[in-house]
Formats: C-alpha cells, structure tokens, sequence
C-alpha cells in the first residue's frame, strides 16, 4: 500500500471545536493546526477533553459546533470522508482478545482493505519492530499491559496512515515498553508520519513533539514551539531544597516571607523556590533552619516545561500524572 | 479503499470467533432441535398435527438463533470497545451492520434445519413448496436479524440486549400467528400483530408447507422486505446517534 500524500500543507485544521456532554462542556471552543510530517502535543490534566477532542476528529463523536479538516478534506459534517487517510491508536488496548497478536494486525489491515499477502507482510514487519515475534501467535488477552500498548499502537499504523492520532500511548505501563514506544514515535515521525499526540507526561511532550497545546477544561490556554514555551522559562532561576521536614508549612511560610519568589512543596522534604531573578540561597537556609528544619542539599535546577506549565495552568504536575494513572488504571479493568 | 476485503475480513472473523465455537455450534442444534421436540410430542394427536405445527416451529427456532447471536456479536463488541475499531474504519455504516448481521442470518436459516429433518423422519415431505419455504427462511432470518438489530443498539449491556430481545421474542409466539391463526386473537391485538414482521413470515410457511396461507404469498414476501428495510433503516439512524455521540 502506497502512503497517500496530503494536500495542502495542513494536515489537521480545527476551529471552534466545541462539544457537550448533557452538563459537561467537555470541548469549549478549541482552534489548531497541524502541520504536515509534524509531531504535535496535547499536554493536559485529566478529563481536559483530549480523547473527546480526538473523537470528534476521527469520527467517533460529533461535534457541536467547529470545523474540522483533515489533508484538506471537510470532516466536519461527513465524518467518515478522511478516515482512510487516518489511524488511530485510542486510550484504551481494545483489540479482540480472543484472537492472537498476529490475527488482530491482519484484521486491522483488511479493515482498511489492504490485501492478505501486504497486511501479512507488515504485521510480522511490525510485530519484529515491537518485539512481539514471539508472542505472535499468542492470544491478545494473555497479553502484559505493556504488550497490550504495543500491539494497539502497531494495530494503529499497520495501514500505513499519513496521519496518526495516538491517545495517551505510554499511560500506567512500564518504564521500558514506554521508552520503547517513545522511540518507535519519534521514528515514525522522522519518516514523514504527521502525529498528533496526546499525553500528560510534560517530559515526553517535550522530548517528542515540536509544538504543544496546553488544554485545561476543554480549552487551549497556551499553544507554542517547545522551544519558545522554554524561553519563557529562560531566564528564571529555580532551586530546589532537601529538607529534613515541614515542607508544606515552610512553602507557605517562605511565600509570605520573600515575595517575589513562588515556593512550592515537593512533599514534606522538598521545596522549591523559582523566581524571574537569581535566587540568594543563604537566606533562604537561614529561614528555614530557624523554623526548625534542616537543609541537607540546595540544587539549582534546570528550567523545565513543567515550570512553564505549572505556571501558565496552575495544575500541579506530579498531581495531574497521579490522577491520569489512576484513572487509567480504572479504565483498564 | 477495498470493501470486500474489509466486509469479508468481518464476516470471517465473528464466524471464526463466534458461530463456529462449540457452544453456539451445538446450541444452533440442540435449541431448536427442543423446540422441535417440545411441540411435536405434547401435541400428541397423531402426525397429522407435526405438519400443522412445523411452520411455528421452523419460525421460533429461526428468530431465536438470529436474534442470540447479535447480542453477543453487537452489544458485547460494543462494551468492549472493539467496535469503535470497526466504526473507525472508513466502511460505510451500512456495509458495517450488513457486515455484523449476515452471520446471524444465515445461523438462524441453519437453524430451521433440524425441524425440519426431524418433522421429515416423522411425517415425510408430500406437498412442501420447497422453492417457496427456502426464500421464506431466508426472509425470516433477514427480519428477525434487523429486529435483533434494532434491539442491540438500543441495549448497551448485553442482559439488557437479551431482556429487550426476550420483551419483543416472547409476545411473537403467539402474536404472529404461529401456532393458531391471528383471527383467533382479541381484535385489538390484531393491529399488532401485522406491525411484526414474523406474522407474514409464518403465514408464508404456512401457505409453503401445507397450503394454509391467510394472505397471498407476494403480500407476505412484500410485507417482509419492506419491514426489514424499515427495520435496518431506524437501526443505522439509531446507531449514527447512539454510538456517535
Ligand atoms: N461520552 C461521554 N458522556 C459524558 N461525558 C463525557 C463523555 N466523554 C467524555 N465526557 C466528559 O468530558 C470531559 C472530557 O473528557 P475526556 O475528553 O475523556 O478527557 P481527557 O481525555 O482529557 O482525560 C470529562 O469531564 C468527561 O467526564
Ligand atoms: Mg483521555
């Protein structure tokens, strides 16, 4: 099967994307586009609307209102007329699990009308790719989670689509499988696939995609080059510091003290301390040594995504990973 | 885009994953094989009346197998979510259920099998118009499939698709003519009655196997066609706006 190209240079183009959900306004008003052969993010918090939104542009939901195209082709009232240029990996690993590795990618081909002997061919090309060979002809549902993943997301690509949706590719399975899955993403983009990428790790946004969109509750509020959502973060200066106890209380305590700086509690025994200008460290020990814990290590940081983030959504990173994985791991079940 | 590689590949696999499993395999035997059974020896009046009550029987085993089998084929894929797989597909709704209902078809058409052998073993065949019984079945099992259609899509979990399918199968016993003439019926239920696809399907089997018809065999034909079309039509337009919220 040959890759059909894309006309135009856009390969998704969304405007005014709105969805309800009965009192739920799951999708409020939502502008973007995709550039093709790029690898965009969707960076937000559970329940930010990121699976509604890839839904609506694959054709799994309709939306309220909006425009959406995809390759240039109108989807907005006939959902169905990209859906061959497009493939899909979706939150879930919801492949037949009665059937093996092998016969799931071969169904999934003939779905989008590849011929037996081609969708063979590329289901034992893509079962080597993901290290599945030998679990080929195993059932699906015997599968480990991070199998699971592996075989949805080869599922997804096996037709070879010009346009890829992933939802959520590396949530609640192994460090591993997910470095590995990382890898194969960030191939299959060199190769010319346009990705549109959901996710709620900030760090693999970053490290994947070229553009980002923060969403928090059906809107975008940031959308930019990783690269220059990290010059905002240039600049700042940031330090984190180890102590021994108390580390809610002194965050609080150190926000009132010097203004000016944004302290945050990293648990009980870390702090940290971020501000546009450099940041004097001895005072800081001071303070929190009289109030009555120790400093064992003061360590300048590195400006990361996740300030920018933090700041731009105020949405604790560390709290929007916990509440993904576990609604994950409910969903799984 | 290569349709019949895709329709095929559909067909191929719920056959595989399905009906051709032990338990459906046998059940597609036994069941109606009971049925068969159940009304030929309570009826116990001679074989005469094997003949009278084979055409019922041959319809309860028909609807019966078709509509089963697409509460597990539907609403079961549908919970799971292996169904989003197919509408993510760029088939066309209506190629997609004729896709998922064919099986159910010719399952519940395999299913008028062992009344029949056994209503043969029993009575012999004189004076069966096979040429019209064959199309009936299949007309029947088109019916019955769009009606357990229409129920899945209602359902979304798979008790509610068998409480849905038995609300509408049960009353078909005796609403549809099957074993006694409608006439027989209060008057106020007659309406009903010819609003169900199955009461055209038996009196075709009536009329088929013993020359008993109460309508013309073309009213009946027609009546079945056009219900089933009506039927799959609603169910798709269900489906856009249930499943496709
Ligand atoms: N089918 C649905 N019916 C009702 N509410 C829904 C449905 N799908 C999503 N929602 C709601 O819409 C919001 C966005 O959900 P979702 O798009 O799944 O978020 P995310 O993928 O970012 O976690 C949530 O509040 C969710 O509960
Ligand atoms: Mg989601």
């Amino acid at each position: 099967m040959n890759r059909q190209p894309i006309k135009d240079n856009g390969a998704i183009d969304v405007r005014g994307l709105t969805k309800r959900f009965g009192a739920v306004q799951a999708v409020a008003g939502v502008d973007f586009d995709v550039r093709e052969g790029e690898l965009f993010g969707f960076l937000g918090p559970n329940g930010a609307g990121k699976t509604t939104t890839i839904n609506m542009l694959v054709g799994l939901a309709r939306p309220d209102a909006g425009t959406i195209r995809i390759a240039g082709i109108d989807c907005s009232t006939r959902p169905k007329a990209a859906q061959h240029l497009v493939g899909v990996v979706p939150d879930v690993s919801n492949l037949y699990p009665e059937l093996t590795g092998f016969s799931n990618l071969c169904f999934c081909g003939a779905l989008y009308g590849m011929a037996r002997r081609d969708r063979q061919a590329r289901a034992r090309e893509l079962l080597h790719a993901f290290g599945l060979s030998q679990a080929a002809d195993r059932k699906f549902g015997g599968y480990s989670k991070g199998m699971k993943r592996k075989l949805t997301i080869a599922a997804g690509i096996l037709h070879q689509p010009p346009v890829l949706f992933l939802d959520e590719p590396t949530t609640g399975i192994d460090v591993a499988s997910a470095r590995q899955i990382r890898q194969l993403i960030a191939d299959l983009n060199a190769k010319g696939t346009t990705i549109f990428l959901t996710t709620h790790y900030i760090e693999e946004a970053q490290r994947l995609c070229r553009r980002i969109a923060f969403i928090v509750q059906g809107r975008i509020v940031r959308i930019d080059t990783v690269e220059n959502l990290m010059r905002q973060a240039d600049g700042r200066c940031a330090v984190q510091f180890a102590v021994s106890r108390h580390g809610a209380m002194l965050a609080e305590a150190m926000a009132a003290a010097f203004p000016g700086l944004e302290c945050r509690a990293l648990g009980e025994d870390a702090v940290s301390v971020a501000s546009p200008e450099s940041v004097h460290v001895g005072p800081l020990v001071r303070f929190i040594e009289d109030h009555g814990a120790e400093v064992f290590e003061a360590r300048r940081i590195r400006p990361s995504l996740e300030e920018v983030f933090v700041r731009v959504t105020g949405i604790e990173a560390a709290a929007m990973r916990q509440d993904a994985e576990r609604a994950r791991v409910g969903g799984d079940l | 885009m290569n349709l019949r590689v895709a329709l095929g590949s559909i067909i191929a696999k719920d056959l595989r994953a399905y009906y051709l499993k032990p338990p459906h395999l046998s059940w597609g035997v036994i069941f109606p094989l009971a049925w068969a059974g159940m009304f030929f020896i309570r009826s116990g009046s001679g074989l005469d009346s094997v003949a009278a009550l084979l055409p019922g029987v041959i319809a309860v085993s028909v609807l019966f197998g078709t509509t089963s089998m697409l509460a597990v084929t539907i609403t079961f894929e549908r919970k799971s979510g292996a169904l989003d797989r197919l509408l993510l597909a760029p088939i066309p709704l209506e190629w997609l259920m004729l896709a998922k209902t064919v099986n159910a078809i010719a399952f519940g058409v395999a299913n008028a099998v062992p009344p029949i052998l056994l209503a043969g073993c029993l009575t012999g065949f004189s004076g069966v118009a096979w040429e019209e019984v064959i199309p009936t079945l299949v007309l029947i099992a088109v019916s019955s499939a769009f009606t357990g259609l229409f129920v899945a899509v209602t359902a979304s979990e798979v008790f509610e698709a068998q409480m849905f399918s038995n609300f509408f199968r049960f009353p078909m016993l005796f609403l549809c003519g099957l074993f006694f003439p409608i006439q027989q019926l209060p008057a106020w239920l007659r309406p009903l009655s010819y609003c169900l696809p199955l009461t055209y399907g038996a009196d075709a089997l009536h009329a088929s196997i013993r020359q008993s018809g109460q309508m013309p065999l073309s009213l009946d034909f027609g009546m079945l066609i056009l219900l089933s079309a009506l039927l799959f039509a609603f169910s798709v337009r269900n489906i856009r706006r249930r499943w496709i919220p």
